[in-house]
């Protein structure tokens, strides 16, 4: 009957579940051809405080599917019959709506204050079944078994894994405030992580998603903290003498790469992730920073201005020659490899301004992508297909995201504040 | 201190007004306001230990380094866009205060280095680093020692919002000297 029983037993994942959402996104485009797919809204128990103020959960999916730009989300009110079962399902007033997908579901209540949610994926011009999953959950996971729902669908249809029971992180700046904040990927149940009254920058995320590594001034200049997102407990990375700044986690989650200067400038170096055997990465007498592990831990990436104007090089984390990246205009830096290796996001100053740019590592062709003029700290979600960046409208910093097309914009804009140093959490399985 | 503070704003706006060098000197206090307001109590103990023992000699006439009369109280070397060469008219204020590190071992002075919101930030702290490094190396040459000397940067954690107008700008492109226990 069902093909499978999801349980999601991560304690931090447990957040609370307000339906309070700091960013606000709107959406700007769309992809050429998206998938017409109506969802059906769930049958939902009779005991309404089970779920409190939630928000429905086809709601919830509706959204997801139609933020990622691929998918036109059918209007499915006009229909009379509104399924919950494969045995209720007509498939011809399904097929009248042009909906190519039918989504049904129901949440029920379970002995011990959890609930089942149940949900079947439906094929309307073949007239079966595509995926049907349960999950049992506290009520609390409401919202995140919504989008791990969508992310099924998402990966049944487009055969791409989907992002929306992802996090990211960004800093939100209120007055003289800094805070840095973990949200689900659309912007609801945000969450302090650490708060201070001088900057806070460069948040990067443990491959596994329970640690962040940033930098704080708190201490009147650039130190690098680590802080579990589990315990929320931190200890100092690093506090060299002179700045430590840039920190980017290796794909093993075991070390760091970052920068130090102690009395010179800006340097590469790798620390282990409990702050000992720290090492020289590369050595110049010019400016070395930003590091950026490539998912397969064979390069780091980094900018450079050894050639004169700052540009993307690349180095073996063992060490050696390094070898320039980037050879178009004067000014690029920040470089993000994409998961499959194939493309670098970065930030290359043009005619327009500060733009996220993506090279194809093989061509070394290079897109524009975003609008500018002050455009940077882009990052790839885990699949690939959206890059997360801050921007800046009227003066106030903004979220933005664009699919590495090029053609699926989003800004994602908070209420009070500036939101900037945006970076997209792993997907966490 | 911070009573005299006003004070200080008004004289070194007389002398600017006086000296034939216009605008930056007015900025000195401005950059003192910063470093020794907000925050200060929670400055790490070991830091604010160090303080100020070394002002022996100036006694009834006050701290030279906060008296708006001496060069020393001018604290920021300012710099043109993308640039961390030292020009000319900082010469005479980073002799100023080499001589008085020479002559005050227990004097330590961190080198803020700063940028404009141009740019990304963490290549902004890099070049702002590179502005305290060019300040550092010209306190080395005229005989004040590393141990003296902590070089940090802020990058554009501190600048205006200038949308990228260099002019704008102008006031963010520097490196301000601190002395610790200020």
């Amino acid at each position: 009957m069902m093909n499978l029983r999801i349980f999601l037993p991560l304690a931090f994942l447990l957040l609370p579940l307000t339906s309070r959402a700091a960013l606000t996104i709107e959406i700007v485009g769309g992809a050429a051809q998206q998938i017409p797919i109506a969802i059906v809204p769930f049958a939902q128990p009779a005991n309404p405080q089970a779920l409190g103020q939630q928000q429905a959960i086809s709601d919830v999916i509706a959204a997801d599917l139609r933020r990622s730009g691929l998918f036109r989300v059918l209007e499915t009110r006009g229909i009379a019959n509104q399924p919950h079962d494969v045995s209720e399902v007509r498939y011809p007033e399904w097929a009248s709506l042009q909906a190519q997908a039918l989504t049904i579901g129901k949440v029920e209540n379970l002995p011990g204050n959890q609930l089942k949610v149940s949900f079947r994926l439906l094929d309307v011009l073949r007239q079966n079944q595509l995926t049907g999953l349960e999950y049992t959950i506290a009520p609390a996971q409401l919202r995140l078994t919504a989008h791990r729902i969508a992310d099924v669908i998402y990966e049944k249809l487009t055969g791409e894994p989907g992002v929306f029971s992802t996090r990211i992180t960004y800093v939100t700046k209120a007055g003289k405030r800094y805070s840095l904040q973990v949200a689900d990927a659309d912007g609801f149940n945000p969450q302090s992580v650490v708060a201070s009254n001088e900057p806070i920058i460069s948040p990067s995320w443990s491959p596994d998603g329970t640690r962040l590594a940033y930098v704080s001034f708190e201490r009147k200049k650039p130190v690098v903290y680590v802080q579990s997102l589990v315990s929320g407990k931190r200890y100092v990375l690093a506090n060299y003498k002179g700045n430590n700044s840039a920190p980017s986690w290796a794909p093993d989650g075991n070390k760091l790469a970052l920068v130090l200067t102690h009395d010179r400038n800006s340097q590469l170096y790798i620390i282990n992730a409990d702050g000992t055997g720290l090492r020289p990465l590369s050595q110049s007498s010019r400016i070395d920073t930003e590091p950026f592990w490539s998912a397969d831990g064979q390069w780091i990436y980094f900018t450079s201005d050894r050639g004169g104007s700052p540009q993307i090089y690349r180095i073996s984390p063992s060490g050696g020659d390094a070898q320039r990246v980037t050879y178009e205009g004067s000014y690029n830096v920040s470089p993000r490899i994409s998961p499959d290796g194939k493309s670098m996001a970065f930030i290359s100053r043009g005619q327009g301004g500060f733009r996220v740019a993506l090279q194809d590592l093989t061509t070394g062709q290079v897109q524009i992508l975003s609008d500018g003029p002050q455009d940077e700290s882009p990052s790839f979600a885990p699949n690939g297909r959206l890059i997360l960046y801050a921007t800046t409208v009227r003066g106030k910093g903004t979220l933005a995201a664009v699919s590495a097309d090029g053609r699926v914009k989003q800004r994602l804009s908070e209420t009070t504040g500036n939101v900037r140093e945006p970076a997209w959490g792993p997907a966490v399985k | 201190m911070k009573k005299h503070l006003l004070m200080s704003v008004m004289l070194a706006a007389m002398l600017a007004a006086c000296s034939s060098k216009p605008v930056k000197t007015t900025s000195a206090p401005e950059v003192e306001d910063k470093s020794m307001g907000t925050e200060s109590a929670a400055a790490p103990t070991d830091e604010g230990s160090a303080s100020t023992a070394g002002v022996a000699g100036s006694d009834m006439s006050g701290n030279p380094l906060t008296d708006p009369n001496s060069i020393l109280s001018k604290r920021s070397i300012y710099f043109d866009f993308d640039k961390d060469d030292i020009k000319p008219e900082f010469r005479a204020l980073i002799e100023a205060h080499a001589k008085y590190l020479a002559s005050h071992s227990n004097a330590k002075v961190t080198l803020q280095g700063n940028t404009d919101d141009a740019g990304t930030r963490e290549y902004n702290l890099a070049l702002g680093q590179r502005r305290a490094v060019a300040v550092k190396n010209a306190l080395n040459v005229l005989g004040v020692q590393d141990s003296q000397i902590e070089t940090v940067s802020y990058g554009e954690e501190k600048a205006k919002s200038c949308a990228g107008d260099i002019k704008c700008g102008e006031l963010d492109r520097r490196v301000d000297i601190i002395y610790a226990g200020e």
